[in-house]
């Protein structure tokens, strides 16, 4: 118990240290996570709104195929990432075929840590996002149709309306995000300064054998989650006066 | 509600023309034509899975049909078509109210009109008033009451002051007494407006009181249009005399006419009606069974303004709840009764037994038999 | 109304699917037990080898060089009581596995730590097994221009031409022994040119061919990815490149036998020979040399 005790104290020593190192890897944590989990849900929950309120032929596979991908290994992710921007990847001999000269480097830098980021949150996104608007009933948007309603305007009241289950798309996605390491680490590259976040800060910590520090790192990660989880339970919660 | 009311009383806003819908192959509706008139309240009823509700929406531009023309004004129309669908609104079984308040959900559509904030209040305060529903405007509208609930959303509305109304099944998730209440409302709402509306509904008493004409569907086609009364009185298939609780209307032939009052001969019984209709000619007529007294076979003729009094045998009687329902025949016409429960006790009816029918001339609905479809 | 009746489905789903887990785990119970009756009567054809697992902490760059896939079947082969449970992890992390007993024996290569290991009691002893040595490889351009030249020749180039150098910055024995190699060289390793990328070797080496920049690695995962690659070896052979392997027993191991069996096995002739002849088929060379006494 001694342990978890110590590194607690270390998280708040840490957290309050002054350490710029540790702020810079905070940082860029929040900003990856951040952009990625606005282009998730800018793809997940348009994504989420057709498939759930549409009736289309191969719908179910569809939906089967959205559920698989919230399953997504994110090492696996990571690899397919990695081998389609690597220098003897398809992209890149795309890339030279097409501009005539050498692609500029996408791996090992932020923009590829957001790609993997976006490629795993979105099912995500768009899985919840789907269940949440299947929720809202059909004729809920007919009745907005038949009161003049064009298709965006249906959307937005239907987003509206879900907007509970979206909040929680929204927090499943950012959970996916946050908490990865395998992705981030396989296309970031873990270097300090530059691509190093704190789940990937974690595992080198605790490959060096620094538990506690891993520890203490991994509880402020947990806490920051817990501050942004809870910012979007309020927003969820907020105007329970009208819910059903 | 005039002899000519199966016709269009107004010009036709919406027109439906070869209208035809299939669902997995399946052919929802088949509907030659359809006409909904200014100013009327035209009821589509019909049972569970006729069709009504989908003719609804493919009228109401609400779903596109597999097939068919759709004109409003004289303009061929589509579902896309946003202008079109502006000039209507809809009201359906469940009420499916928005989250937030009641005025929220009132202001939906002015909001979507760009009608400016002020104007909306204004607007939804009177608009509420007129359901009864005045100052409910910051309650929360998803705790609402059903009657209540199916009042805001036919606010919802009537507050965008739609050239055609339309209504599916508003009422029948209510319990009879909201049930009632509102249906009465309804009809004062639809009438006083002079607001056209296509109101659908499986309840032929409540097509009675809100319709000023009728259509009855059935397995997607239309089967009967007209004036409520001549639907609701003169059913011309066995189906639809089944379907409304009538027996199938008799046929007949009149036989003179003195100040439009007619003598009528139904099989070998004499029968007299109010109609404007030339002696010679061939007529369907029908009586509802509740304007049929009974009373016994011996008795005094009581003092009736009832012109027609006929001797009758009792054939079957049926206990329909608060009512028992008397089939009688005498000389080839075949009428039904529907009297009280009491009532029937007191005449101690029994099959095979005489008793003595009387209905006014008023209540003998006629129409001439020319061009009136038979035995769908 | 419809959502409830949609949940009611839902719970009745999920009902129906748990009765259908417990009968098939019922049904698996079932059927697993008349297996078991046999089997118990059956005679028992051979002596039977009660074998204890042996946990044997050791680095990446081991596992990756494919070593392990050849010197533990040979020593289960000598010692078929013991089944060994490799766990592959940077140097630093091994030695905390072994301070915490949760691995028996560790094989790692950082003379230094090991020896303040053993000195801090945490191992019993500590004995050379073998060496390999490190490489730095490049872009085959080789734009800071190190080709042949000597280590702290090369290093110097690097940092002055900033081109792009990748260091494991894991804690590892490897990265240990470059931040020695700097040390020595008097050069403070700093700027966007160094990358910090606390990886593991294989990991660095895909990196820095990616890249387009140096790196200081052992052969044997070189050789072993050397395809992958687009890298070449521009400095080598420097005596300072070698990189000596130690066995240690943990002290107060559970598999305390074991353990000092694996250390016992792995200096002697037997697996002394099979380190040295590991990767002449493959590479044209070894990749260890083995110098146990």
């Amino acid at each position: 118990m001694e342990v978890f005790w110590s590194a607690f104290v270390d998280s708040i020593k840490l957290l309050f240290g002054g350490d710029a190192a540790l702020y810079e890897i905070i940082g860029l944590s929040l900003r990856v996570s951040g952009i990625s989990l606005v282009l998730a849900m800018c793809i997940g929950v348009p994504l989420g709104y057709v498939i759930g309120s549409r009736r289309f032929p191969g719908r179910g596979l569809v939906v089967a195929i959205v559920n698989t991908g919230m399953g997504l290994p994110p090492v696996v992710v990571g690899l397919t990432v990695y081998m389609l921007l690597s220098r003897s990847g398809p992209i890149w001999d795309l890339y030279l075929t097409l501009m005539g000269q050498e692609m500029p480097r996408v791996l090992y830098t932020v923009p590829a840590m957001i790609v993997a980021q976006v490629i795993i949150s979105s099912p995500l996104v768009t899985g919840v996002t789907l269940a949440a608007v299947a929720s809202v009933p059909a004729e809920l948007r007919l009745q907005a149709r038949s009161l003049g309603a064009s298709k965006l305007q249906e959307a937005i009241l239907t987003v509206k309306e879900a907007r509970r289950g979206i909040m929680a798309a929204v927090a499943a996605g950012f959970g996916g995000i946050i908490s990865e390491v395998g992705a981030v680490n396989m296309v970031g590259g873990n270097i300090a300064g530059k691509t190093r976040v704190m789940t990937t800060a974690i595992q080198l910590e605790t490959g060096q054998g620094n538990f506690g520090l891993a520890l203490a790192l991994g509880l402020i990660l947990i806490g920051i989650s817990f501050v942004i989880m809870n910012g979007f339970t309020r927003v969820q919660q907020s105007g329970g006066r009208y819910e059903r | 509600m005039n002899a000519s009311a199966h016709r269009c009383g107004g010009a036709p806003i919406i027109t439906g023309e070869d209208i035809i819908v299939r669902y997995h192959r399946r052919t929802v509706v088949d509907v030659p034509r359809f006409q909904l008139c200014d100013g009327e309240t035209h009821a589509i009823l019909g049972p569970s899975g006729s069709g009504k509700s989908t003719l609804l929406r493919v009228l109401g531009l609400l779903e596109r049909p597999t097939r068919g023309r759709i004109t409003l004004d004289g303009r061929a129309v589509t579902a896309g078509d946003k202008g079109a669908r502006m000039m209507m609104a809809a009201v359906f079984q469940n009420p499916y109210l928005f989250k937030g308040t009641v005025s929220e959900n009132v202001a939906y559509g002015l909001r979507l009109r760009g009608v400016p904030k002020s104007e909306r209040d204004d607007r939804v305060a009177a608009v509420l008033e007129r359901v009864g529903l005045g100052g409910t405007q910051r309650q929360s509208a998803l705790r609402l009451s059903g009657g209540e609930a199916q009042r805001v959303a036919l606010a919802r509305a009537l507050v965008l002051e739609p050239r055609i109304l339309l209504l599916d099944e508003p009422l029948s998730y209510l319990d009879p007494l909201i049930k009632r209440r509102l249906v009465q409302d309804f009809s004062r709402i639809l009438s006083a407006d002079g607001v056209t509306a296509l109101y659908v509904t499986h309840d032929q008493d409540e097509a009675m009181v809100v319709a000023d004409r009728v259509s009855i569907i059935n397995d997607g086609a239309v089967i009967r249009t007209g004036g409520v009364d001549e639907v609701m009185t003169l059913p011309t298939s066995p189906w639809v005399a089944d379907f409304i609780g009538m027996d199938a209307a008799l046929s007949g032939t009149i036989l003179e006419s003195v100040e439009g009052i007619a003598e009528v001969l139904v099989g070998e019984e004499r029968v007299f009606a109010r109609t404007d209709l030339p002696p010679g000619t061939d007529v369907l007529v029908g009586i509802r069974p509740e304007d049929v007294m009974l009373f016994e076979a011996w008795a005094e003729t009581p003092v009736s303004s009832a012109r027609n009094q006929l001797l009758m045998r009792v054939e079957s009687i049926e206990h329909m709840g608060s009512t028992d329902r008397v089939s009688l025949h005498s000389n080839g016409m075949r009428i039904a009764s529907s009297i009280s429960r009491a009532a029937s006790r007191e005449l101690d009816l029994t099959v095979g037994a005489e008793v003595r029918a009387f209905f006014k001339a008023t209540s003998v609905w006629v129409q001439s038999a020319a061009g009136v479809p038979s035995g769908v | 109304m419809i959502d409830r009746l949609r949940d009611k489905a839902i719970w009745r789903f999920g009902v129906v699917f748990l009765a259908f887990a417990l009968v098939f785990s019922l049904a698996g119970c079932a059927a697993e037990e008349p297996a078991e009756e046999p089997a118990a009567e059956e005679p028992v054809a051979e002596e039977p080898i009660e074998t204890t697992d042996l946990i044997l902490a050791s680095t990446t760059s081991t596992q990756d060089s494919g070593l392990f896939d050849v010197l533990i079947p040979a020593f289960e082969e000598a010692h078929p009581e013991y089944k060994v449970n490799v766990i592959a992890v940077g140097t630093g992390e091994a030695l905390e596995l072994g301070q915490n007993k949760d691995a028996d024996v560790l094989l790692v290569h950082a003379k230094a730590k090991e020896e303040a290991f053993v000195a801090d009691g945490y191992g019993t002893e500590r004995r050379d097994v073998m060496y390999n040595d490190f490489i730095i490889v490049g872009p085959p351009a080789d734009p800071a221009g190190i080709k042949g030249g000597t280590v702290a020749d090369a290093l110097k180039k690097i940092s002055d031409s900033g081109a792009t150098f990748i260091s494991r910055g894991d804690d590892s024995g490897t990265h240990t022994a470059e931040k020695a190699l700097w040390e020595k060289s008097a050069i403070k390793p700093a700027g966007a040119w160094y990358n910090s990328a606390g990886k593991g070797m294989g990991d660095v080496l895909t990196m820095a061919s990616e890249m387009g920049g140096y790196t200081l690695t052992d052969r044997a995962t070189y050789l072993n990815m050397k395809n992958d690659l687009q890298l070449e070896i521009l400095c080598e052979g420097d005596t300072v490149l070698f990189n000596q392997y130690g066995v240690i027993p943990v002290t107060d191991a559970t598999n305390m036998e074991g353990a000092q069996a694996f250390a016992d096995w792995i200096v002697s002739d037997e697996a002394q020979t099979i380190i040295g002849e590991y990767g002449v088929e493959k590479f044209g060379a070894p990749l260890f040399f083995p110098n146990a006494q």
